[in-house]
């Protein structure tokens, strides 16, 4: 591995290869250009912009119940985290407290996003090293997931169910059921994907000591998440920030030292029995109450700035409203949490091999649309 | 010796991975998740609140219960509703009334954010459970949701 | 439905023939050995798998094929044009030359040449040529590297494969197919070398995966990594011809394993022995359930990178093989091995 070619006396040439904007591995329209010397990376330059619809322009535009609906479209796999991050700012910002059961509500549904979300993850995951069958055992529990979402809130991606003020109606009375239905069946289901994927001795070597992020960089890469945890920084903003109903929860963050790729895989393993835990708490439990507390028609924000940030799946996702006192935003930016984590793809490829690259850009869990928004 | 450990340890995890799969392979009759699309249509059921599309339902004497006020045109984010509507004489009370003439909705731009129908003050436009919506042309996407000669029904106000 | 096709004069007519039988055959095998890939993929991943096109899907890949052959073939402009459509042929007729020396049953053989092992593995060498070409000739990076990557394991990888065969021919002595068939009617070889013969398999099996370029061993074609690998330009029959050769390999490479550990078209214990034409379903009963364990390996396991394929092979499978080599020289020089 040390004998790399540059270092002969033959004379060689790096070269360049456009990986995506409809690579495989890419999962969506992510372009990366990579400049490779053989099979070792040189550098790695992501090229964005292939999905931007400027949601935070259209939100400008938009009152506050309609911009709710637009972040189902950014991270579309943590849909539900995403509209609740709007819903807080605005209720914040209105100095509204929302009954208990919206809360709790909030909280579960969120978690089971999350899971839902690492369940694809870990498929694509198992994908991006090889492992097809990966993909159908993942899809196969979010299933059950989408149809609690489906259920309930009438869409299985784009929920949508949140509103400034609450939600938009009641759960649906088998939702307890079938959450406890899910919770009872992912819990036997998480040690297989242990066997099947994590022991493996294969993955193993594919994943240990390969794209080491150290947690100063993490840091000052501004990562999050799942990412920024498998290097150490404890960041997670449930624990820190606590929102809706998780301070009355406890969980513990999942963190991880090492750094490299099997790191960050192991801290979406254990967030999900975290999550999990954080179900079953709050599960039967769901305090009595309205469903939402009634608003004005058209909402007005006060003169000002607000800010709220949540833990999405993929790390933290933050809103920052400037309002004039009108019925719209006057600017609305989100800080998403996979723009800052694509930022670190050049620190920890480099050097490795097109394959190693894979396999960590695999573990940062990209969702592009949440990158372009 | 950790080589041959490693050997060791390394086809022992092969064969747990093996041993998953080769479970999924024998119970395959009673675990595959495929559902069987077209030739399931009849069993298939969508959940109750599943958002296929917009409809305004209509009772047997042709009524609905939509009164123009437009809120669900304005809550809508991407103008997927459109209400075409004048003032007529309600021959009821005699006074002029406003009232749909068209009440356009675009399939092909809906969303289904579902704001409209929490936007309805009488609940004149419910979420159908069809999910088979697609078209060879788009223009049929564009749907008049009011069914022709059909008026307010009586009693309902904004 | 005994085929006595044994070559015994040089007849041109006969000898077209029993090429024109073998090919219909076995472009029809291939076929079948898609569907079957197919269906205990869907198995594995909790589908059904192909089941419209005829009864229980079974004319899929014929419709596919058809589809195939009708398409148009494109390329690139700055292909090298000659080699580019040379490719293809290399890999298919490599590894259809490769089946000439299989005993089916006792008579169902084409071609019993005296170095049938030494054939087959020389043959089998030939479709990385093909697969280099093709990866080179297409003016594609993602192709390039996908060749390169091909040359590399099946250099590795020849070694295994020639080594653990070698093993066993300690044991039997011949390298004829017939004749090392012929010697398993004392045991199957699996059976009668015990040990050395079980980890000579084992290696076989690993080493045989990589001959293919399957999964876990599938470099060249890296989906994830590398879009298609090399065959990544080729379009219509040629794309169909290297996938067909994939599958026929596949198929070679469980023959052999048959033949050289498991007593080819011999019945266990000999049940069958007084109807000798049922040899054909034992052999390819016994080259299916390999198959089938090959494929078991596929939908199971993650890829493994460039660098540790080359590791596995160097500092753990060639190590272990030619201690095994030596091991089972011991057993056969003291003659420890088991005789039924």
């Amino acid at each position: 591995m040390d004998t790399n070619i540059a270092n002969s006396n033959l004379k060689s040439e790096d070269y360049f290869i456009n990986m995506g904007p409809q690579h495989p591995a890419t999962h969506g329209v992510l372009r990366l250009l990579l400049t490779i010397d053989g099979e070792i990376i040189k550098k790695v330059e992501p090229d964005l912009g292939y999905i931007h619809r400027s949601i935070e322009k259209m939100s400008e535009r938009d009152s506050y119940q309609q911009i709710v609906h637009l972040t189902d479209r950014m991270d579309y796999l943590s849909s539900h985290i995403n509209n609740e991050a709007v819903c807080l700012t605005v209720e914040n910002a209105l100095e509204i407290e929302v009954p208990e059961r919206v809360k709790v509500i909030r909280t579960i549904i969120g978690e089971l996003t999350r899971i839902a979300s690492h369940c694809l993850w870990w498929g694509v995951m198992g994908m991006d090293v090889g492992a097809l069958t990966t993909y159908f055992y993942g899809f196969r529990d979010r299933e059950m997931i989408n149809d609690i979402f489906e259920e309930t809130c009438g869409a299985r991606l784009t929920m949508n169910y949140n509103i400034p003020g609450g939600l938009m109606f009641d759960i649906h009375p088998n939702f307890v059921k079938r959450t406890k239905e899910f919770v009872a069946h992912f819990k036997t289901k998480i040690p297989e994907y242990d066997k099947l994927l994590t022991g493996n001795v294969i993955f193993q070597k594919r994943m240990k000591g390969v794209g080491i992020l150290s947690k100063e960089d993490a840091i000052s890469f501004g990562a999050s998440g799942p990412v920024a945890r498998g290097s150490g920084y404890s960041c997670d903003v449930r624990k820190y920030y606590p929102y809706s109903a998780l301070d009355k929860v406890t969980f513990n963050e999942a963190l991880k030292t090492d750094g490299d790729s099997l790191a960050r895989y192991e801290v979406r393993i254990q967030e999900m029995w975290e999550s999990l835990s954080i179900i079953e708490q709050l599960i039967d439990n769901i305090p009595e109450g309205d469903y939402k507390v009634a608003t004005k028609a058209v909402i007005k924000l006060p003169k000002g700035e607000f800010y709220q940030k949540v833990e999405t799946a993929r790390g933290e996702l933050g809103v920052f409203i400037n309002s004039t006192g009108t019925k719209n935003p006057y600017r609305l930016k989100f800080r998403s949490p996979g723009f800052s984590n694509l930022s670190l793809l050049n620190h920890i490829a480099v050097g490795g091999k097109i394959g190693d690259l894979v396999a960590s850009m695999a573990t940062l869990d990209l969702v592009i649309p949440d990158i372009d928004r | 010796m950790s080589y041959f450990g490693d050997i060791y340890k390394g086809i022992k995890t092969l064969l747990t991975g093996m041993s998953v799969t080769g479970k999924v392979f024998l119970n395959n009759k009673n675990n595959s998740i495929t559902q069987q699309y077209p030739d399931n249509r009849e069993t298939l059921k969508m959940f109750n609140r599943f958002r296929g599309e917009v409809v305004m339902p209509h009772n047997e004497k042709n009524e609905h219960t939509c009164t123009g006020c437009q809120k669900c045109e304005i809550a809508c984010p991407n103008g997927s509703i459109e209400i075409i509507w004048d003032r007529q004489i309600d021959p009821e009370s005699g006074k002029k009334k406003k009232m749909i003439d068209k009440h356009i909705y675009h399939l092909g731009m809906c969303t289904m954010c579902g704001l409209c129908i929490e936007a309805c003050p009488t609940d004149a436009i419910l979420w159908a459970q069809n999910y088979e919506n697609s078209v060879y042309d788009r223009t049929k996407l564009t749907k008049v949701l009011n069914q022709p000669g059909s008026k307010i029904m009586p009693g309902v106000e904004d | 439905m005994i085929l006595s096709i044994n070559i015994v004069e040089n007849d041109i007519f006969n000898m077209l023939l029993i090429a024109a039988i073998y090919l219909g055959i076995f472009s029809v095998a291939g076929l079948f050995l898609v569907l079957l890939e197919r269906k205990v993929a869907a198995w594995f991943q909790l589908r059904l798998g192909p089941n419209r096109v005829g009864p229980w899907g079974l004319l899929q890949t014929m419709a596919d094929a058809l589809k195939l052959v009708s398409k148009e073939l494109t390329g690139t402009i700055k292909a090298d044009k000659f080699l580019y459509n040379l490719a293809p042929y290399f890999v298919i007729i490599s590894s259809l030359m490769a089946l000439a020396v299989f005993p089916f049953t006792q008579e169902f053989q084409a071609f019993d040449i005296n170095i049938g092992i030494f054939f087959l593995i020389a043959i089998s060498s030939i479709g990385v040529i093909g697969i280099l070409l093709g990866g080179w000739a297409s003016n594609n990076k993602f192709a390039l590297i996908g060749a390169m990557r091909s040359g590399v394991q099946t250099i590795s990888y020849e070694l295994s494969v020639g080594l653990s065969l070698v093993t066993m021919v300690l044991l039997t002595g011949t390298l004829q197919l017939s004749e090392i068939i012929e010697v398993q009617k004392s045991g199957w070889l699996i059976v009668q070398g015990h040990i050395p013969a079980i980890i000579a398999f084992m290696i076989y099996m690993i080493a045989g995966t990589a001959e293919t370029n399957r999964a876990p061993f599938d470099m060249v074609e890296a989906e994830s990594e590398l879009g298609a690998g090399f065959h990544t330009e080729y379009s219509g029959m040629k794309f169909a011809y290297f996938f067909l050769a994939e599958f026929i390999n596949m198929f070679i490479i469980a023959a052999i394993g048959t033949t050289v550990f498991f007593g080819g078209w011999l019945s266990p214990f000999g049940i069958t022995e007084s109807i000798p034409w049922l040899g054909i379903f034992w052999f390819l009963g016994k080259t299916f359930a390999l198959v089938f364990l090959m494929m078991w390996f596929r939908w199971t396991f993650p890829r493994l990178r460039v660098d540790q394929l080359l590791t596995l092979e160097w500092k753990y499978l060639l190590p272990l093989n030619l201690l095994n080599i030596v091991l089972m020289a011991l057993i056969v020089w003291l003659g420890l091995t088991i005789q039924i």
